[in-house]
Order: C-alpha cells, then sequence, then structure tokens
C-alpha cells in the first residue's frame, strides 16, 4: 500500500505541469461547456514587462515608491521574445519613451493580449452562441463568436474573435488587430498582421490557465508564446467596477490645448 | 451596424417628424402590441428560455424610435396617436426620406463633400436604422408626457452650474458635453434612451448575470441577477450600480450609485428602475421609472418596443478616435489669438 502511495506521487510528480492541468474536468454549463463564467485577473507583472525584469524607479519620481517598477518573472515560454532586428530597435525606442508612447497612458482600449493581464479584473459571461468579454479597464468589450467562424469587415483596437471549444479549453482566434495598441509598459510592440490564438483552460475550480500565441511576421522572427494562470475573484460580492479612465488622460491629451488662465 | 441600413436615408431629426406612434393598451397588454405591426395580441405567446431557464432576452436590438421622450405642446393632453395618425405619419417620413431634399441627401461619389463625410452612409439613425413605430405622442408615459417639475432647490443648482460654464464652453475638456469627451451618452444611461445616432444594443446572459452592452461607447453594465445589494454609496459611477432580478418574465433591474453628472446632470440621489419584457419574437418592451426627490416634484415614467434587428455590434472606439475635441479646443485657441493680434492694430 505504501509503496503503491510512493509510485503514484512519483509519477504525478514526472508529469510535466500541463498535463496536470489538463486532467481537471471543469464544471459544466447546462449545455455541456466547461464554465468559465466569472470575474478573472491575472496576478503578475506582465503588464510592466512581459520579459523577465528586476525592479526599479518608476516614471514620476515624486510617487516614490507608490508607482515603482515592480519586479516580475518572464511569462514568455522561453524567456525573450524573438523580435526581428529593426524591430527590436524599435522596441528599445518604445521602452525608453514609453510614458510619451504607450497608449495604456492615453487610456486606449488595450487590444489582446495585453486587456487580459492589465492589472484590472475582467468577467466572462458564457452563453451559447457568444461569449461575452466584458474588461474593467476602460469599459473594454469583446465578443467571442461561437458559431460558424465569420470575418472582420474592418481592423479594431480589440480585434475579431472567434472561438471553438477543444475539449477543456476556450480557444480563441483573435485577427484585424490594429497595430495602435502595445503589449506592456515595456514597448513591446506588433503590426496590424498581428494574429494572436488564446486558450483558457480551467485548471482547478477558481483557476485558469491562459495561454497566448503570438504571431507576426512583420515584427517577429518566429511565432512565440506567453502562459500564465488567471485567479477567480470569489468574493461574495466582487463586481467590475467602471474604470473610465478617458476622463483621467485629458490634461495629458488636451492640457495643451486649454485656454490659458488670466486672459 | 452598418449592416441594418434600409432605404431610408434621412439625416436631420425634424419636431413634426417627431411625434409619431403607439398604442392605447395599459402597460402589460402594451406589450404585446407595442411593435409597429400592430398585431392582434397574442396572449398565449410565452418568451424562449434560456438553457438555464431564465427568460432569454438575448440579441441585438435597436430602440431607435421616432417618439420624442417628452410631448410637444401642441399634443398637450393627447397620449395616443389614433392608427390613421400614426398611418399619416408614417407617410409623411417615407416621403420625407424619399424626397432627399434635406441635409441627409447622398452625396455625390468624388465630390469633397463625399470624401469629407458621405451622410448616406454615416449619417443619423432616423432615416437609416430599423424605427420603431408605436403610437404613443412621447415616451413619457401619463397625461403630461413630460419630465416634471424640477424642486425650486434643483432649479437654483442647474442654474447655477449652467451659469458657471457660460461663456467658458471651450476653455477645456471639461466644459465640453460628456458625448463629446466621450464619457457618457444617453443611449447608455440607465434608462436607455434613444438618440439621433446609434441605438444598438445587445443583451447576453449567463446564469446569475444579464449584461446589457450598447455599441455606443463600448458600455457594458453588468447585471447580477442573484439578489445582492447596491454597492458602497460611496461609490459613484457614470452608469450607476445596477441590481436584478425577474419578476415572472419581466427583468427588474433597479439602479443607483449614480454620479451627480449623468445621466441627468444636477441629479444627486438618482434611482432609476428598468423593467424588460419580451412581447413577442422580435420586440421587448422596456419600461422605466426615475426619481430623485432632490431633483423632481415627483417621479416620471416612460416606456417604448425594442426591436430585435440582424447583425452584431461593432467597436466603438469613441475616445480613440476623437479628433473632435481636440479640433474644438485647438479652434477656440485660434480663434482667441486672431481676436488678439487685431486689437492692437486699432
Amino acid at each position: 500500500m505504501r509503496n503503491a502511495t510512493i509510485t503514484t506521487l512519483l509519477c504525478l510528480a514526472a508529469m510535466p505541469a500541463a498535463s496536470q492541468a489538463q486532467t481537471y474536468k471543469a464544471p459544466r454549463t447546462v449545455d455541456g461547456k466547461p464554465n468559465l463564467n466569472g470575474i478573472w485577473q491575472a496576478l503578475n507583472t506582465a503588464n510592466w514587462d512581459l520579459e523577465g525584469h528586476a525592479a526599479a524607479v518608476g516614471p514620476v519620481s515624486s510617487l516614490g515608491a507608490v508607482f515603482a517598477k515592480p519586479p516580475g518573472l518572464s511569462v514568455v515560454e522561453g524567456d525573450e521574445i524573438p523580435y526581428l532586428p529593426a524591430a527590436l530597435a524599435k522596441k528599445k525606442a518604445n521602452q525608453a519613451d514609453w510614458v510619451k508612447l504607450d497608449p495604456e497612458v492615453k487610456c486606449y482600449l488595450p487590444g489582446v493580449p495585453r486587456a487580459t493581464y492589465l492589472p484590472y479584473p475582467f468577467q466572462i459571461v458564457q452563453s451559447q452562441k457568444k461569449i461575452l468579454f466584458s474588461y474593467e479597464y476602460t469599459g473594454a468589450v469583446r465578443e467571442i463568436n461561437m458559431e460558424a467562424p465569420t470575418k472582420a469587415p474592418a481592423d479594431s483596437w480589440m480585434g475579431w474573435s472567434n472561438g471553438h471549444w477543444e475539449g477543456e479549453t476556450l480557444v480563441v482566434d483573435v485577427t484585424s488587430l490594429m497595430d495602435t495598441t502595445w503589449f506592456d509598459r515595456a514597448g513591446d510592440f506588433h503590426s496590424d498582421a498581428l494574429h494572436v490564438v488564446e486558450r483558457y483552460t480551467p485548471r482547478s475550480a477558481d483557476t485558469l490557465n491562459y495561454e497566448a500565441t503570438i504571431e507576426d511576421p512583420k515584427v517577429f522572427s518566429r511565432p512565440w508564446k506567453i502562459g500564465m494562470p488567471l485567479y477567480r475573484h470569489v468574493g461574495k460580492n466582487d463586481r467590475l467596477l467602471e474604470y473610465k479612465c478617458v476622463e483621467f488622460a485629458e490634461e495629458l491629451i488636451y492640457g495643451p490645448l486649454r485656454k490659458k488662465s488670466g486672459k | 451596424m452598418s449592416g441594418v441600413t434600409t432605404s431610408y436615408r434621412a439625416f436631420a431629426l425634424t419636431a413634426a417628424l417627431a411625434a409619431i406612434c403607439a398604442i392605447g393598451l395599459p402597460a402589460t397588454a402594451a406589450a404585446q402590441s407595442l411593435n409597429a405591426k400592430t398585431a392582434p395580441a397574442k396572449k398565449t405567446w410565452s418568451p424562449p428560455r434560456t438553457p438555464d431557464g431564465q427568460p432569454d432576452l438575448q440579441g441585438v436590438w435597436t430602440n431607435n424610435t421616432a417618439t420624442p421622450l417628452e410631448r410637444t405642446k401642441e399634443l398637450a393632453g393627447k397620449e395616443f396617436f389614433t392608427e390613421a395618425e400614426l398611418a399619416e405619419n408614417q407617410k409623411k417620413e417615407h416621403a420625407r426620406v424619399e424626397s432627399n431634399e434635406e441635409e441627409g441627401r447622398p452625396t455625390q461619389p468624388g465630390t469633397a463633400e463625399d470624401v469629407h463625410y458621405d451622410f448616406s452612409q454615416y449619417a443619423l439613425d432616423r432615416g437609416q436604422s430599423k424605427l420603431v413605430w408605436n403610437r404613443r405622442t412621447s415616451l413619457i408615459v401619463g397625461p403630461e408626457g413630460t419630465i416634471p417639475a424640477l424642486t425650486p432647490e434643483a432649479r437654483k443648482r442647474v442654474a447655477e452650474r449652467a451659469a458657471k460654464n457660460r461663456g467658458h464652453e471651450f476653455d477645456g475638456p471639461e466644459n465640453q458635453p460628456l458625448g463629446a469627451r466621450c464619457l457618457a451618452r444617453a443611449n447608455v444611461g440607465p434608462p436607455l434612451l434613444p438618440t439621433a445616432y446609434n441605438s444598438n444594443l445587445e443583451i447576453v446572459q449567463s446564469p446569475g448575470y444579464v449584461a446589457i452592452e450598447t455599441e455606443m461607447i463600448h458600455d457594458v453594465r453588468m447585471v447580477p441577477t442573484d439578489g445582492r445589494p447596491h454597492i458602497s454609496k460611496n461609490i459613484r459611477q457614470w452608469m450607476g450600480d445596477s441590481v436584478g432580478h425577474w419578476e415572472g418574465n419581466t427583468l427588474v433591474v433597479d439602479t443607483t450609485n449614480f454620479t451627480d453628472q449623468n445621466p441627468f446632470p444636477g441629479a444627486r440621489n438618482l434611482h432609476v428602475v428598468e423593467r424588460f419584457t419580451r412581447a413577442d419574437a422580435d420586440t421587448i418592451l422596456y419600461q422605466f421609472t426615475v426619481e430623485d426627490p432632490g431633483m423632481w416634484t415627483k417621479p416620471w415614467s416612460g416606456e417604448l418596443p425594442i426591436t430585435k434587428i440582424p447583425g452584431q455590434l461593432y467597436e466603438f472606439a469613441c475616445h480613440e478616435g476623437n479628433y473632435a475635441l481636440a479640433d474644438i479646443l485647438r479652434g477656440a485657441r485660434v480663434t482667441e489669438e486672431d481676436a488678439a493680434k487685431k486689437k492692437p492694430a486699432k
């Protein structure tokens, strides 16, 4: 008996993490699909930098420790993003001037996959033909079409999402994304050729595995992948609240056009 | 929702046409015949259900209407048009649209006007989206059909607010209307009031939640239906805080926690109750009551049909594409500079 237990433990330990996660079977919706309904949030610093990064001074020195850059491990598989040489130069220029250039600073729609790991929760409302993703950050929203795939009539900030189920996993194919969004505050960027395939896989009652494969031949030498867990907001009355940040970016955007006082 | 344009091509909202519409039945029975089709009531119709058994309100909808929120003075005391009057109003509307003599006429391809703004492509909904007819002379129900008088205190408050902004409309972004700033829109509410442009919305349901998404400005109102209380009164939001419950086939949504700027500037304790009742396959009867004893002398209520439309919602990136606000402010600064240059010359 004891030997059997040890053998089981050894076998479990030898299994790769991913396949362990796949052994979890999520509760089902009434129509038999894995139930992803809930309020979810990443618990990492990927929005600061997808790649591994040490803590650093923040952009506003008067804020001291309050808005300094927290440290974080890389969420990129293989640690580094495979930029083409010219694109790497642009990323570095972006990074050097991120407060001026990062669309998040202006409260612009975040695009995919950045919406997922912004430091704000999002809610999944899972219906049969459509799955609604509602993000707290600037009220961003995506509809995942679960019927026959459709084609976008035009590019957009949040892209065009067609989804399907692969066993326990919701797979979302995202295309028609504009080149105006970034991946993080470290200047990581893409072109309008971006293609993202997201995979949402329940790994326990209150966690999901999130994976996104990122492909953009204009910017990267090969497709690459990010991965992270997402955590459920388990509080009884937890809610998405409004984060309409447009108002907070008005001084930044329109301040120079303000009437000079004293006139 | 460019996919749902009809042959209508009108642009301007004219006051005369604003008065059209619907139905002389009490609210509950009204559900059956609010629709323009004025079909006889089908008493046996019961709404479809979601797999978990909620009445199914899902789909893409419009509340575009020719009915004004408030009744015009000429129609004082008249809550409903007759069927004959409704038909006449519809005829006039068609004639207006067909004549194409207004601002909404199609532009000539290749002209500067066409390149700048093709009215037939991107005009106002009245002439383009599906128009929901009904016999009401105003969305506000009752013999008066108007928003009740403000309390004396509220009148003072609202006047002071307006006076403070007068002459400063172009000073900075905060002096501009909320819509111009991409912060809030009347179509979002709540209540969901139709506006001249883009009355498209979508409802998605999951157990315990009804999500109401308005295409403008990509706002989602997430309504929990599990009986939870409102959030802390210290948290004020542009769209308030909505909680809901089912009363038979009706979704009842109770909203509080509004800012004092939206949707009725100056209202500090706004309370909105909405009722969504599926009337038939293509129609939701939408009813609402608005109250704030510090603002109006009495509560007021309205109703209108919300009608199913084909297609889906698209992204409305209002703030991201807001060149207008920058241009308005820049224009004001240039005007001031020009005026300053002229002065010393004399």
